[in-house]
């Protein structure tokens, strides 16, 4: 229970750190556009050298990026085989009984792939340099102009900040009443899965009761400290934009410009 | 058989950068014994008590009950049987829909047959001061926090431990429902030949309660005596960060200031005699 690592944000002082959140998650949202306007392998060199620069610059080892890609193996190693069985094309290489393996299903399936592993990291970029605060502050401000729709960003964004900032009490509170019932010679491993999801009324339920009675202290807790939700908030860390999003931004245009080019070209 | 620890060192922390919550702890637990386990915040009290029934697994070290190695997988799962542990706040655990209910799991797992199960159930309840005819069919979390404490007793209680151990088990209970807990635990002591360890801050239920004492400082072992003789190490103790009983202390103050008090410990009688002599001398 205790190995998940959540809000895997990794403390530094980068160019790409130092960027505002609003300027992050606006140049995911084009570096994913930019992945999906890519029609080529060789076209894919011009967001994962984007990739390669944004790394770079982050002074983020590559081993904590490449990590990243450890809980979606299995849906890469699927998306692959799936690809190479169901792509139809001309050139053949051989053939068993109604399957033949084509030259275009390979491909595809390294098109596919490649795409997928662009994504996750390109994603993981940002919660590995962004901390999981300045995030859901960056969110709330993006959707502020919502508000007008009578949108309640403020409030959804203080839900993820606290939903976040739970998670390891939850994993401490579940590691404790599972040690609790474990002593009580609960038995959590063995058993048919109707069992093991039987056998785990005692942790839930427990952890259930004491998330609702938190969740109320942590109510009073804030009105008692007069918080009344968004309307006329001020901040302690207000957000600005300054050289390093210029930066970031233009390099962004850039890439995006190229992969467009490449796209109605080609 | 009692309970032997030998050598245990427990480890927490990144590698490179590891820290000792336990550092070559060595006891033996006699059976019959009340063992007070006493020790600042961070002292490594819980984790030595969570070694004991193997929740955690000994990494340098033994641990043996009654003979059973718990460095062995299955020789752990009957240590759990032997003893019983009592967490911090147990109330947080309960979670059927009766006390009965409630009770009843520990028995259950051990895999007992129905008579057991209610004969036990029933003497648990009665045990804790809980009246079976009134509690057992009601939902623990419509009891009072004095009551939900007990319930959740009653259910490691229902396992029939040999060895129950306790972390804190009065945090947070007033007057009233600290005496009831140490009531529960002396009689089961005497009555039932169930051997205590339990953890806590007030020195004064460790003076009045326990056999022993063990106080830990920073994974170590600092004191491994009776209480009298542990509070007799008063300035050592507050600078560890514990204390003293109440009474300890006044008569050590007297005595600093030159009196000959009587040094006393979990009885005051004394005391308060030496002090009414002074009174009628004067």
């Amino acid at each position: 229970m205790r190995d998940i690592t959540l809000g895997q944000f990794i403390a530094g002082n980068s160019l790409i750190h130092q960027c505002d959140p609003r300027t992050k998650i606006v140049i995911m949202i084009v570096y994913i556009a930019m992945v999906f306007f890519v029609e080529s392998i060789p076209a894919f060199a011009i967001p994962f050298v984007f990739l390669i620069v944004s790394l770079l610059l982050s002074k983020i080892p590559v081993s904590y990026i490449l990590k990243s890609l450890k809980p979606i193996r299995l849906l890469l190693i699927f998306m692959f085989i799936l690809n190479l069985f169901f792509t139809t094309g001309k050139h053949e290489i051989f053939h068993i009984w109604k399957w033949s393996l084509t030259w275009e299903a390979i491909y595809q399936s390294f098109f596919i792939t490649i795409r997928i592993v662009l994504l996750v990291t390109g994603a993981s970029m940002l919660t590995l340099t962004t901390s999981p605060i300045k995030l859901t502050d960056g969110i709330e401000r993006l959707m502020n102009p919502l508000r007008v729709f009578r949108f309640p960003a403020h409030e959804l964004a203080m839900m993820m900040t606290i939903a976040l900032r739970f998670i390891p009490t939850l994993i401490e509170e579940s590691d404790k009443i599972m040690k609790a019932q474990l002593s009580r010679g609960a038995d959590l491993e063995s058993g048919n899965l109707f069992t093991r999801i039987k056998s785990m009324i005692p942790i839930l339920i427990p952890l259930f009761v004491s998330s609702f009675r938190k969740a109320d202290e942590l109510a009073t807790a804030m009105e008692s400290r007069c918080y009344h939700g968004g309307d006329g908030r001020t901040r302690l860390h207000s957000l600005k934009f300054g050289k390093q999003d210029l930066f970031a931004g233009l390099m962004t245009l850039g890439f995006f410009g190229a992969t467009l080019a490449v796209f109605i070209i080609w | 058989m009692p309970i032997v620890v030998n050598d245990l060192s427990y480890q927490y922390g990144t590698p490179g950068n590891t820290q000792f919550a336990l550092e070559h702890v060595s006891f033996t637990v006699e059976e019959g014994a009340f063992l007070g386990i006493a020790g600042h915040t961070g002292s490594g009290k819980s984790t030595l008590v969570q070694h004991l029934n193997g929740l955690i697994p000994s990494a340098a070290g033994h641990v043996t009950v009654d003979g059973h190695d718990l460095g062995d997988k299955a020789e752990r799962k009957l240590a759990r049987s032997l003893v019983g542990m009592v967490f911090q706040y147990p109330e947080y655990q309960l979670f059927a829909e009766t006390v009965y209910d409630d009770v009843a799991f520990g028995p259950k797992n051990l895999k007992l047959s129905e008579d057991e199960i209610r004969e036990r159930v029933l003497t648990a309840l009665q045990r804790v001061g809980l009246d079976p005819d009134t509690f057992k069919d009601k939902s623990p979390f419509e009891l009072s926090g004095g009551e939900k404490r007990r319930a959740a007793l009653a259910g490691v209680l229902a396992m029939r431990p040999k060895y129950l151990v306790l972390d804190e088990p009065m945090a947070g209970l007033d007057p009233n429902g600290r005496s009831a807990i140490l009531k529960i635990l002396d009689q089961l002591r005497r009555e039932d030949g169930c051997t205590i360890l339990m953890i806590s801050h007030s020195m004064e239920d460790l003076a009045r309660h326990a056999t022993r004492m063990i106080v830990l400082d920073r994974g170590k072992i600092a004191f491994d005596d009776t209480p009298e003789q542990v509070f007799e190490h008063a300035e050592e103790l507050f600078a560890l960060g514990l204390s003293v009983p109440q009474m300890t202390y006044l008569s050590m103050l007297l005595r600093q200031k030159g009196f000959d008090a009587p040094s006393v410990y979990n009885d005051e009688t004394a005391l308060l005699e030496w002090i009414e002599g002074r009174i009628r001398h004067a």
